[in-house]
């Protein structure tokens, strides 16, 4: 599962891209439990930031596939 | 037709001298304007809230544009830091209220146009009264409690609410408009934990970035105004300037939205800090024991730093090489919680960063990990540079 990090998520996780090693489905909060194991410094994102596969954004029911392309897109501020 | 009613109705009877029609030339030639697109913009009436890295460039644009009435908001004056990005202020300018700095500029690039300056912060008590003789907001502010103050605004009066922010290489455009799309809460129904998010000053920001964002609002204002093309209502623009790509996302009205879904709780504007959580009250709720610049510089001339207390500077390496405080030991706020295990809780830790802010969330994160004799240097590097070092420079 290819994950892509936007904004402050690539700053704390200290890289833009990273390949989530799944064969299986994961539900949101699975998705979040297996990426905060690798990057600790993610936890303070997960009540905030949205999840969007390729043009559109997870609601937190929807399950995400092994293939699928996640971004996670914390919000920002600066003006 | 325009996307605004009321410009509809007035647009008609908009008149143009001759140097006026010379201005605006290359608008009148093209069929998506003409001369009725450019009596809309005359007549239309925008507020910009900030005159920051986004508000420049969006005031720069609207004052050239011709749009005929400006609302211009910022209770600050100009500092020598903004001028990196913030190119409608001038170094002349430093130390003048931002609001007189940004209308100097405007008036140089268009003297036709009306402007009307309110040298305030928007604030709960006094949004209502700011934006209601406008037709579009554009939102050029830097933090998150304004932010849904704006966008709560904006849903309670039914206006279109121009969005644009900024972080470091990246920034996010919209058009936020409740009654035809979704809104701000929609997309991030919850704030983030305070002090999670930096801002500008703390997380820094390349200095094109809100020059590229800013034009794109400015972009969305004028199409909103003249009624041409697709505008950017339920579309969430992402841009991404190191790896030059734009990414587009679909937003979704959410039916739980509490603003602007099938069920409203929210009718009328809250206290912004309160829900975002930095309210004066919530901030203290976990006391972080400081100490201040001159009890460093006491430690170091007596030897006790490095000998019994530890002094961790929780920056990134790169801020590290500008300026550091002497004998200190680097580890930076993204490593903390994989380093953290280096530190001995026996010894006595003193933790600083640039303004006091990050190191603030490291002693948070120190003290739930259980250690107890940690210190945060108030005011940070900052302080240090102000109060004890005058040769350490700032950034
Ligand atoms: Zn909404």
């Amino acid at each position: 599962m290819k994950v892509v990090f936007f904004a402050q998520s690539r700053q704390l996780a200290g890289c833009a891209e990273f390949d989530l090693p799944t064969d299986r489905d994961l539900t949101g909060p699975d998705f979040w439990a297996r990426l905060i194991e690798i990057f600790p410094g993610l936890a303070p994102l997960q009540k905030t930031a949205r999840l969007a596969r390729h043009e559109t954004y997870l609601d937190a029911d929807e399950t995400i596939h092994p293939h699928d392309e996640v971004a996670i897109i914390p919000p920002v501020s600066g003006g | 037709m325009s996307f605004i009613p009321r410009i509809n109705k007035v647009y008609p009877d908009i008149a143009f001298t001759n140097d006026e029609i010379r201005r605006y030339g290359r608008h009148l030639i093209m069929p998506e304007v003409t001369l009725e697109g450019q009596q809309k913009l005359k007549a239309a009436r925008v507020i910009v809230i900030g005159t920051g890295g986004l508000g420049a460039p969006i005031l720069a644009y609207l004052a050239a544009a011709g749009v005929g009435h400006i609302g211009v908001v910022d209770f600050d004056t100009v500092d020598i830091s903004n001028l990196h990005r913030q190119i409608i202020h001038k170094t002349g300018n430093v130390g003048k209220p931002k609001t007189q700095s940004a209308v100097e500029m405007m008036k140089d690039i268009n003297p036709t146009i009306e402007i009307k300056t309110y040298d305030t912060s928007f604030r709960s008590d006094n949004a209502f009264e700011l934006i209601k003789d406008y037709d579009i907001v554009i939102d050029g502010t830097d933090n998150f409690p304004t932010r849904y103050l704006v966008n709560d605004a904006c849903a309670l009066l039914d206006k279109p609410n121009v969005y644009g922010s900024i972080f470091r290489f990246e920034g996010q455009a919209t058009v936020f408009w409740a009654s035809r799309g979704p809104c701000y809460r929609c997309l991030y129904p919850e704030p983030p934990e305070p002090g999670t998010v930096p801002s500008c000053a703390e997380g820094g920001v390349l200095g094109v970035l809100p020059g590229v964002v800013g034009t794109i609002q400015a972009t969305e204002a004028v199409k909103l105004i003249i009624g041409q093309g697709d505008p950017l209502i339920g579309r969430l623009l992402l841009f991404d300037a190191l790896k030059m790509k734009f990414k587009e996302l679909k937003l979704r009205k959410d039916p739980k939205c509490p603003l602007c879904g099938t069920n409203k709780t929210i009718t009328e504007l809250i206290d912004y800090d309160q829900f975002c959580g930095v309210s004066p009250a919530q901030q203290k709720a976990v006391f972080i024991e400081e100490v201040e610049v001159e009890d460093v510089e006491a430690a170091l001339d007596a030897g006790r730093i490095p000998s019994e207390i530890d002094l961790l500077d929780i920056r990134e390496p790169f801020e590290a090489k500008i300026a550091q405080i002497p004998n200190s030991r680097l580890i930076s706020l993204a490593e903390f919680s994989k380093r953290m295990h280096e530190l001995d809780s026996a010894r006595e830790i003193w933790l600083y960063c640039k303004d006091g802010a990050r190191s603030g969330k490291a002693w948070k994160l120190l003290h739930d990990a259980g250690f107890r004799k940690i210190k945060n240097v108030a005011g940070g590097i900052d302080a240090w540079s102000e109060e004890i070092d005058p040769n350490t420079p700032r950034y």
